[in-house]
């Protein structure tokens, strides 16, 4: 055994990669340290209502690694925390981490009274701030850890008084303050993941302006049960559900303007969205306008159901404009294949937005080697490697695959240990 | 256990739903050694009490009524080698979803004591394990996924063993000179530093290598596998810890592509014979004047290969920038239905639009025929440019995707079961049906690639479209045999960058399982379960069902057909359990009797009492998170039913309806996860499995003359939390309809 390995290996970012790259090396009788920024852990799948192609819920695989994650003494989550300093060395990194205040600590047993009289809202991060949400709450209803936040700032000391007061298990402390810790870790693994290319760039397809055009990641949450509308797929503009609805794919992407890169799941996330609409809405027409579908593997079998089934167009073609007209929304497209400009309408529009990484401008203590599009680079030689979307754009089980490998990579660079 | 602590939680409005002052009584009548309660016993001062009672009066076992055993399980962790917990679910199942203070609501809790009381009692203490756990891990195909992992596997300090087919490492590999860019700028090809690789392998020290060799026999189970090696020089024997299987993919067989012209002309080449070709010095003289690729050559196509191979379109832009590097005079040309470069390899594709000249042109391929001379010409349907077109070229290259090299273990085990049957030849109709199960998979027949002796059979189950993985979204690495982890393009296809991280990411998986097994631990999903399945061998009738039915063929058979269990190869879920017929199989805390005696302890009220009883069996992985999710939201539910969470359906025991029934249970509900193809059972077949059962149970109901109402099966994934009260309404609904159970009072 060499001197680093009681050193922890430090994971960064709990999403689906974070946390796959941290039970895999504790699984493997390392001790790891997961940090996340915000109060839960399990990132952006869990804000989806399904994975493709299996069409499966997100929440299903995550509830096997939380389990994972408490069954074993060797991971240490911290959520609300960043990594705001760090300095290479021989052995590893000597970082330090700045945890938010706790104003709600983990003697919180979610049993929600604080919720009930806490008269403050607002709006609602999980659901992309469409809903409004108590300031004190349950951060989502699958959070873990379960243990309810507290949004301070937003609330009058009334507010807070009351929140204090309603608790029975001395889990409020409103004089929290951010807490820091230094220590050395044995090489560390980058999960930061990614966030939904800017909808307010793409103004020649209204998205910004017009209600009815929405991002892919507005249309999860609206499929999802604990969405802004409680699962119900309806137009933002009048609450009906749409009965036309496009996709429109690359929607800034492969695109040099925007994005110059393919995010790899947008095809995808559209086709499953396909069918979340017309399980729902029977009497929907979907057209999805494309570029090139990508649907690459068994992810094949996706798009050849949704091709196959009723009420679903495919047109390739290029959406150059959208603009309201008469309560709906006319597109304008490029139809390559039948070489002219053709006009359609639609009562929803979804845009297939891509992935920009976190690390484009976040992340910079760790100075990691970074590509132009703002996705990162192993660094063997300082011990840290990179995994999930802040590598490449790609998909669950792609990010699943490199967030285990990236953990071996660690566990290599940490040394051989051995031994639980 | 017989010295029980009851501990009861009043606070989060469990106090205030139900009268706790006589609980104390009963649970000291249903053996309870200790009782107390506390108005959060998930705070420091409750652990304490808890923790001094194990201590003071020297409890063993734990039986805490509070919330739903997903919630504070770190605060209640106690050491599973020394004290059974059994919680009770008081929280989400009594006071968030039913009405304070009434009636039924008492009962309800006062039954969920009782049977946790009654569970309790019965579990028993895991065992440490004792095993001598090996920590070699054996890579099996050393292209480069088995090379990285090898590579991996050696670097966290444990000793590999590599074996190879072939007489040299590398493989698909070493027929290619570039890879498709992975580094930025991404708009060049990468070199192929295989060699690299390849030498810092062979140079380890701690890597042994076997070429030209194949596996001859695996026995035994993970950390004690008894490998022997087939070598050009004879036998090696050996042990080993995990095995990854990392023996890639061949191209498909081009052969069948005739109507795009293979093997008509000798200028319709595949894309890998291009790669051959390209390493060899180039293209050979005249030089084509025009060649144009066919991408999705057999890929996406019902009669070939219905997946997409994924790796193909980008493999065609390499091979157009290596071509028009080394021939710019060239023309090239590129066929494709959706051209796919996923990723940073837009960059690429851009790089070759812009630098290349090249021609890319959508459209579907109908044929390529061989013209006089030396011209081939290309019909297309669908492409931009019109219904109808054709396109005259040289030389031809089909974009051929990948098919695994998999064998399937079951249809190999059919095979072999067959085999003996006709050898048996005992009756004219049995050795019929078994001549038609042999034609059906002869060609199996010598696909052998582990050789496992394992009773499902030697090789690893496969999937859809032959690859042997199990979970490819979450968990892409398992598989249905313990230990044994499936890697690189054998497990979906990919191009080198991805093989290379697969290598590693299933090195990580390799040594996990040894590092649990040294631990004497489960690994996945029930990772860090210390407890093993017993057998109660002589009431054992040699039934099979227990071997057939495992998902992981964790159970091989004697000569007689006695079960032999490999505690290491098994991942607790139960499905043994659920299967035996005799009710031989238990766990230390989950077993036939221990839920029979849950199900005992319920109070069933008389006929006309007007309260009839039901149970609802809860597969814990999604039924029973869904459940708490309702109760979280404080929805409410008929509160005559008592839930019972189980490890998966498969781990159901039919007896326990028929032990409920019989006691004047009015009907049992099971609910679990999805089955079909598109699986959500973290044990693949248990959902599955349950369902088949069940119509068995149907039958039972039909000969007792009960209504077949009373049993009733259903699926529900994670996140559909708002069917839970919706089915268990209905339920309750439909036996209030259907009526008491008649076998009330007997």
């Amino acid at each position: 055994m060499n001197a680093t390995a009681k050193h922890p290996l430090l994971v960064v970012g709990a999403g689906i990669a974070g946390v796959t790259a941290a039970i895999e090396a504790a699984e493997a009788g390392r001790e790891v340290i997961l940090l996340e920024s915000e109060p839960s852990i399990g990132g952006r799948v869990v804000r989806n209502f399904q994975y493709f192609p299996k069409l499966c819920p997100p929440t299903c695989g995550m509830e096997i690694n939380i389990k994972r994650i408490e069954r074993n003494p060797r991971i240490r989550v911290l959520t609300q925390t960043q990594v705001t300093k760090a300095s290479a060395d021989a052995q590893g990194w000597q970082v330090t981490l700045t945890r938010k205040p706790q104003y709600i600590n983990d003697n919180c047993t979610a049993c929600g009274e604080c919720e009930k009289v806490c008269t403050t809202k607002v709006p609602d991060p999980v659901n992309l701030g469409l809903s409004q949400v108590p300031a004190a709450r349950l951060y989502h209803k699958d959070a873990w850890p379960k243990q309810y936040v507290l949004d301070k700032a937003a609330c009058p000391q009334s507010d807070l008084d009351a929140v204090a007061g309603a608790c029975k298990y001395n889990a409020v402390d409103l004089n929290a303050q951010p807490t820091e810790e230094t220590l050395a870790v044995s090489a560390v693994v980058v999960a930061t993941g990614w966030k939904p290319y800017p909808l307010q760039n793409l103004t020649n397809l209204g998205a910004g302006k017009l209600s009815d055009v929405i991002s892919n990641a507005h249309m999860e949450r609206l499929a999802v049960k604990a969405g802004p509308t409680a699962g119900k797929i309806l137009r933002p503009s009048d609450g009906q559900p749409p009965k036309k609805v496009a996709f429109v794919q690359c929607a800034g992407s492969r695109d040099v303007n925007h994005l110059p890169y393919c995010s790899g799941v947008c095809c995808l996330a559209s086709l499953k969205q396909a069918t979340y609409v017309r399980e729902q809405i029977p009497e929907s027409e979907v057209t999805i306008y494309y570029i090139d579908r990508r649907t690459p593997g068994r992810n094949e079998d996706l798009l050849l159901k949704v091709a196959g089934m009723e009420g679903v167009k495919m047109i390739k073609g290029k959406v150059g404009a959208i603009e309201t007209q008469n309560n709906s929304l006319k597109l304008k497209v490029e139809d390559v294949e039948a070489g002219k400009l053709i006009e359609a309408d639609a009562d929803l529009v979804v845009l297939a937005t891509g992935m920009v990484p976190n690390l484009k401008d976040d992340m910079k203590v760790f100075d990691l080697p970074k590509d132009s599009d703002g996705f990162g680079l192993d660094n063997p030689d300082k011990k840290i490697f990179v995994a999930g979307v802040t590598r490449r754009p790609e998909d669950v089980a792609a990010s699943v695959r490199d967030a285990t490998g990236a953990a071996a990579k660690a566990c290599v660079a940490q040394g051989s240990q051995g031994g639980l | 256990m017989d010295k029980v602590g009851l501990f009861l939680c009043t606070g989060c409005e469990i106090g205030a739903a139900i009268n706790t002052e006589n609980i104390e009584e009963l649970a000291k009548e249903r053996g309870a050694k200790f009782f107390a309660n506390h108005p959060c016993l998930c705070s420091e001062e409750g652990i304490n009490l808890i923790h001094n009672a194990v201590e003071n009066d020297g409890l063993n076992g734990l039986c805490i009524a509070a919330c739903s055993h997903r919630e504070k399980t770190e605060e209640f962790r106690v050491n599973p080698l020394k004290i059974s917990m059994e919680r009770v679910c008081l929280r989400e199942q009594v006071a968030w979803t039913h009405k304070p203070n009434d009636e039924d609501t008492q009962m309800l809790a006062e039954d969920l004591l009782k049977m946790g009381l009654a569970r309790i009692a019965k579990n028993e203490l895991p065992a440490a394990s004792q095993e001598t756990i090996d920590r070699t891990v054996l890579v099996v195909g050393a292209g480069l996924a088995g090379l990285q992992a090898a590579r991996a596997a050696a670097g966290m300090g444990h000793p590999v063993v590599l074996v190879e087919k072939q007489a040299k490492l590398g493989g698909y590999l070493n027929r290619v000179k570039t890879l498709v860019p992975e580094k930025p700028p991404y708009d060049s090809p990468h070199p192929n530093n295989l060699a690299d690789i390849v030498a810092e392998v062979e140079d380890h020290k701690t890597i042994k290598i076997f070429k030209g060799s194949k596996i001859k026999s695996i026995q035994g189970q993970p950390g004690q596998f008894d490998v022997v090696v087939q070598t050009a020089s004879g036998e090696e024997n050996f042990k080993a810890g995990a095995v990854i299987q990392a023996t890639g993919a061949k191209p498909y067989d081009a052969d069948k592509l005739s109507h795009l012209g293979y093997g008509k002309s000798p200028r319709v080449i595949t894309s890998h014979e291009l790669e051959d070709l390209m390493s060899q010095g180039g293209l050979k003289t005249p030089l084509p004047g025009r060649v144009v690729f066919i991408q999705c050559a057999g890929s996406r196509d019902e009669k070939h290969l219905r997946y997409c191979s994924g790796e193909c379109c980008a493999t065609t832009l390499k091979q157009v920038a290596t071509l028009h590097a080394s021939h710019p005079q060239v023309e090239c040309a590129v066929m494709y239905r959706d051209f796919r470069a996923p990723g940073q390899l837009e960059h690429f594709y851009a790089s070759v639009q812009e630098k290349t000249g090249c021609m890319f042109t959508r459209g579907e391929v109908e044929s390529v025929e061989t013209l006089d001379g030396d011209k081939l010409r290309i019909q297309m349907q669908n492409s931009l440019l019109g219904e109808q077109v054709s396109l005259e070229a040289d030389m031809v290259v089909l974009a051929t995707g990948m098919v695994p090299v998999s064998a399937d273990g079951e249809a190999i085990r059919e095979l072999q079961d067959a085999r003996v049957r006709i050898n048996k030849n005992e009756s004219a109709t049995q050795v019929e049906e078994a001549k038609k199960i042999e034609a059906k998979n002869i060609h199996h027949e010598g696909t052998e690639i582990l050789n496992l002796h394992y009773r499902q059979g030697p090789d690893m189950p496969v999937l859809s479209y032959s690859f042997p993985d199990s979970h490819y979204i979450c968990f892409p690495y398992e598989t249905r045999r313990t230990g044994i982890y499936a890697a690189g393009t054998l497990r979906a296809p990919m191009d080198a960058a991805q093989a290379s991280e697969d290598g590693w990411g299933a090195a990580m998986k390799a040594v996990q399982c040894i590092e649990a097994n040294t631990h004497g631990m489960a690994v996945h999903p029930r990772a860090g379960d210390t407890s093993i399945a017993s057998f109660f061998l002589q009431r054992c009738t040699q039934c099979k069902r227990c071997t057939e039915e495992c998902p992981f063929g964790t159970l091989n058979e004697d000569k007689k057909g006695t079960p032999e269990y490999f505690p290491l190869r098994c991942r607790r879920c139960g499905i043994c359990l659920g299967a035996c017929p005799e009710r031989i199989i238990s766990f230390p805390e989950y077993s036939v009797d221990s839920v029979a005696s849950m199900i005992k302890a319920i109070e069933v009220p008389e006929e006309d009492e007007e309260k009839p009883r039901m149970i609802a069996l809860l597969c814990e992985n999604d039924a029973i998170p869904a459940l708490d999710q309702a109760a979280g939201r404080r929805m409410q539910w008929n509160p005559w039913i008592r839930i019972i969470p189980v490890r998966c359906l498969g781990a159901v025991n039919t007896v326990w309806i028929a032990d409920s029934l019989s006691r004047g249970i009015d009907g049992v509900i099971l609910i679990g996860c999805k089955s079909g193809d598109d699986y959500q059972c973290h044990y693949i077949r248990g959902s599955e499995l349950a369902k088949t059962r069940m119509t068995n149970v149907q039958e039972t109901l039909d000969r007792l003359t009960l209504e077949s109402e009373r049993v009733q099966v259903h699926e529900l994934s994670h996140n559909e939390f708002h069917r839970i009260p919706e089915l268990l309404d209905a339920f309750a609904e439909t036996i209030e309809q259907v009526g008491p159970n008649p076998y009330k009072g007997f």
